[in-house]
């Protein structure tokens, strides 16, 4: 095993012992920092305020729709409410939001490496996700983006000004703005399988790697291949836009749906981005939580890999009332089909994994259970969508709003918080409060369903999505999915509040509070800026519930007194 | 003669031949999906019961672990193969429904369908359109779609039938309605400010009210308005106004607002007679032969202001008495 584990020559006067928030003070250590979990956290910061700026402007969106006709907005704020409300969530949460916070912080430690394999590049992907985050929200609020996050041609291209026949929002600013942050997720994706493939410690192999690891290596694919078409198409709609040439629009010359094709050949793959990540969390937190093993350890990492890669093959069936032959739609329907079987491949495993474990119900297990449910049913109403008859009916209507916020928000936003409260105490050295965190997890899980269950309903009756008002046999649904959004809002609340109370006054973490065989338990909470006091060698596996020694699985919990004896333990082992 | 029936309490009535096919694939993918969705979650729930975790690690001194997890993959080989299988006949099941729904009978009337924002216009043959959607009960038709300006997409939930409308392009729908009574067309691919109220309605009749319909369209009616009041040249025009859905960009009664708001497009009331400013820094008096080329040709003189706003050329629209009756209106508006 070629792993490279020298120190980068940055790191010379950093103390091995001291934790990674103590070794260097003052804003400017974070701001120019190169170490891989400072930027986690400001990445994690910053895909927060995006959840919390993209729930407000949900919030909003839901509240206007308590009512027929007017209750808050006229028309077009409501248009631009939505279109923020996608964007924010699509661009700057879900498709940052687990590999570049999460990943960054967990995936050097979970291979045993000082840092990835880049760390001039992690930074400059952070700086510039927050400058393409910054003149995205500025273009779409002072430009007033009114098109959805799908920016269909020829509404978003034809500009009035210009004898157009569309929206006169500052639509180009905005995809650029779009094609910054593509370049963000290119350079993480090339960092991280660079990382993955070069930085293991010894002793961990292809075979050891943890299944959150394989899940960001998934993702990093997607990331690199996919990516590039969607700049491909910003910069063509560009051209259009400035010289005329006709590519989308019909009265240049140009073809619309091809726009489709081309921004689902992007988005498609795109899902699987936000949504992988979040498999993997659960995979790690079902192992920790049971204590056992994976149940098909590599059926799983593969299932990864195999929905990455058909993931590509599958963006028509966005397109099948749009304008396509008979027999394209045939053969991206039954593409679009193939997906459900890696999809069953995950949830079989978890469940058998759950199967004579030794199974606790604390919070972060709470969200990985939450993520099984709704995934499931995410997943299933995605084959009504699979199927061509019933997706003519059901395209463009309240049940595509509701199917894919299943996947989203039960799916990656699940995962995320899954992932945050696991490894929480990890990178703040803070516990939380556990009974918070259930009353947030409770609310947040009824405030969801009741939210978009309902969303269904209204879908196979035939409501339109992006409609600001509606008719009266729509209401009462309306309206219930409206006061849902209000429990799912009071849910988050509750969890911020919880957070931030435990970085101000939470009790210190022990190494390992869950008692995970996980290598990032090994190390203190939190960790030193190099990961480990001494250069790690794995001679088991993470999951590797049966070999790994009492000592390092419990750390006497509870005993804020006991933590160092852990840690000299597993690194004597190491 | 059947009546719209609720054949479900997820979907709406079924009102034509294409709701048969959706609508069994639809059930037959809901109860499998609730059968799998429930043994998932039941199973889950099971091995949390029976599986949880029964001392806690203080007590034992030491973690409490699962048992050790074998290797299965017959297991894997058959959670793969058996799920394959399962999409196998849920494709067919979609695919073969679908084929039937794109697929128009011998001989369909056919009708044209103008999509623009944010109304819906048929024309039925003979110049005039409407905008409503009349048909005959039990008689094939097939919708050729087009768009004169963004997508539009044309969607009857009681048809279970969808198509987009793209500009410079054609689509088409076809379905035989099958039940007497009425429907909306909905517009489902976003378009701008009032996509939500680009809506048309559809009535499905019998024979002879659907030839009555034929002979009077596009005539001025004996009674129009609501309520019904003795027909005038301006309460045609008013009611015109209406249904060619000119309120939606110029509000109701042209008073230039809508939900509080400035409209999209300019006020319309008490112009008539008067000077108006145009964007290219001229003056427009308004007289009939102004407001005609406005509705005709809207983009010949643009009011101040509304350079950003581009209003669908309506010719073709209207018949000449029709013209009349809307200018006359136009003229009324004080």
């Amino acid at each position: 095993m070629a792993a490279i584990t020298t120190a980068p020559g940055y790191h010379e006067e950093v103390d091995p012992n001291a934790s990674y928030l103590e070794n260097k003070k003052g804003l400017l250590s974070w701001l120019f920092t190169l170490d891989h979990k400072r930027i986690g956290v400001m990445y994690l910061l910053s895909v927060i305020i995006a959840f919390t700026l993209g729930g407000l402007f949900a919030l909003l969106m839901r509240a206007e729709l308590l009512t027929r006709g007017r209750t808050l907005m006229d028309a077009d704020t409501y248009n631009k409410m939505f279109s923020l409300h996608g964007v924010i969530m699509v661009f700057l949460f879900l498709i940052p939001a687990i590999p570049a916070s999460l990943g960054n912080i967990l995936l050097p430690i979970q291979l045993g490496a000082k840092d990835v394999a880049f760390p001039r590049l992690n930074l400059l992907s952070y700086y510039i996700y927050v400058f393409g985050a910054c003149f995205g929200i500025y273009s779409m609020i002072h430009g007033g983006v009114d098109t959805g996050w799908t920016f269909y041609t020829p509404y978003s291209t034809s500009d009035p000004a210009h004898g157009g026949v569309g929206s006169s929002s500052a639509v180009i600013p905005m995809t650029l703005a779009v094609l910054v942050l593509g370049f963000s997720s290119v350079l993480t994706g090339v960092n991280f399988i660079a990382t993955i493939h070069k930085m293991r410690a010894p002793g961990l192999s292809w075979r050891r790697l943890s299944l959150f690891a394989w899940s960001l290596y998934a993702t990093a694919i997607i990331q690199i291949l996919a990516t590039p078409v969607l700049a491909i198409t910003f910069l063509l709609l560009t051209l259009e836009r400035f010289l005329g040439i006709g590519i989308f629009d019909p009265r240049l010359g140009g073809d619309p749906v091809l726009y489709q094709h081309f921004f689902w050949f992007y988005s498609h793959p795109a899902v699987y981005i936000m949504i992988v990540p979040g498999m993997g969390i659960v995979s790690d937190l079902i192992a920790t939580f049971s204590r056992r093993e994976p149940f098909g350890y590599m059926a799983i990492a593969m299932s990864s890999i195999a929905l990455a890669l058909l993931g590509f093959l599958v963006w028509g069936h966005h397109l099948f009332v749009a304008g396509m032959s008979e027999y394209a739609t045939m053969v991206f329907s039954a593409l679009t089909f193939l997906v459900a079987i890696p999809s069953g491949v995950k949830v079989f495993n978890w469940i058998a994994t759950l199967y004579k474990g030794s199974i606790s119900l604390q919070s972060p297990m709470l969200w990985a259970l939450s993520f099984i449910f709704l995934f499931t049913i995410g997943g299933l109403t995605g084959l009504f969508l699979g199927m061509l008859a019933v997706d003519v009916h059901l395209h463009d209507t309240y049940f595509v709003v509701a199917h894919f916020h299943y996947v989203m928000v039960g799916g990656t936003v699940m995962g995320f918080f899954g992932g945050l409260h696991y490894w929480w105490p990890k990178f703040t050295g803070r516990l939380y409060d556990e009974k918070w965190a259930v009353a947030g997890w409770f609310f947040v899980f009824v405030g969801f369903n009741v939210t978009f269950l309902v969303q269904f309903l209204l879908g196979s009756r035939g409501m339109p999505r992006r409609y600001y008002d509606y008719l009266p046999q729509y209401e009462s649904l309306h309206q219930i999915s409206t006061v849902g959004s209000w429990i799912l809002g009071l849910g988050f609340l509750i969890l911020a509040a919880m957070f931030v109370r435990s970085l101000f006054s939470g009790k210190p973490a022990p190494r390992n509070p869950w008692g995970s065989a996980a290598y990032e338990w090994l190390t203190p909470s939190p960790p030193p800026t190099f990961n480990f006091a001494k250069d790690p060698v794995f001679e088991r596996g993470p999951y590797d519930y049966q070999v790994a020694t009492d000592e390092e699985l419990y750390d006497g919990f509870d005993d804020p007194l006991f933590p160092e004896k852990g840690v000299a333990e597993g690194e004597a082992r190491a | 003669m059947m009546q719209p029936q609720a054949s479900s309490w997820q979907l709406p009535p079924a009102m034509a031949d294409t709701a048969a096919p959706m609508d069994g694939a639809f059930h037959f993918i809901f109860w499998f999906s609730v059968v799998f969705a429930v043994l998932v979650i039941a199973v889950t729930l099971l091995f949390i019961q029976k599986y949880r975790r029964q001392k806690s690690d203080q007590r034992s001194g030491k973690a409490e672990k699962g048992a050790p997890t074998p290797s299965r993959n017959k297991l894997e080989i058959l959670w793969t193969v058996v799920p394959t299988l399962f999409i196998i006949v849920l494709f067919h099941v979609g695919f073969s429904a679908y084929i039937h729904n794109v697929t128009a009978a011998e001989g369909a009337t056919e009708i044209r369908v103008f999509a623009k924002k944010w109304s819906w216009e048929f024309e039925y043959g003979g110049g005039a359109r409407s905008p409503d959607l009349h048909l005959e009960v039990n008689k094939p038709y097939k919708l050729i779609l087009s768009s004169e300006d963004v997508i539009h997409s044309f969607f009857i939930p009681e048809f279970r039938v969808k198509r987009d409308a793209v500009p410079g392009q054609y689509s088409f729908v076809a379905f035989t309605p099958t039940a007497v009574g009425e429907a909306h067309v909905f517009c489902a691919e976003y378009c701008g400010t009032n996509h939500s109220a680009m809506l048309a309605k559809v009535f499905v009749e019998e024979p002879a009210k659907h030839e009555e319909f034929l002979a009077s369209f596009g005539r001025k009616p004996k009674l129009c308005g609501t309520p019904p009041v003795e027909c005038t040249e301006e309460k045609w025009g008013e009611s015109l106004f209406t249904e060619k859905a000119c309120f939606t960009c110029h509000g109701t009664g042209g008073d230039g607002k809508l939900g509080g708001s400035p409209s999209p497009g300019p006020k319309l009331a008490g112009i008539f007679g008067h000077d108006q400013p145009l964007q290219d820094g001229s003056t427009v008096h308004v007289d009939e032969n102004y407001v005609r080329e406005s509705i005709l040709k809207p983009n010949a003189k643009i009011v101040a202001g509304y350079a950003n706003v581009q209003m669908p050329p309506f010719a073709g629209s209207f018949t000449d008495d029709q013209l009349e009756a809307v200018i006359a209106y136009i003229k009324s508006l004080k």
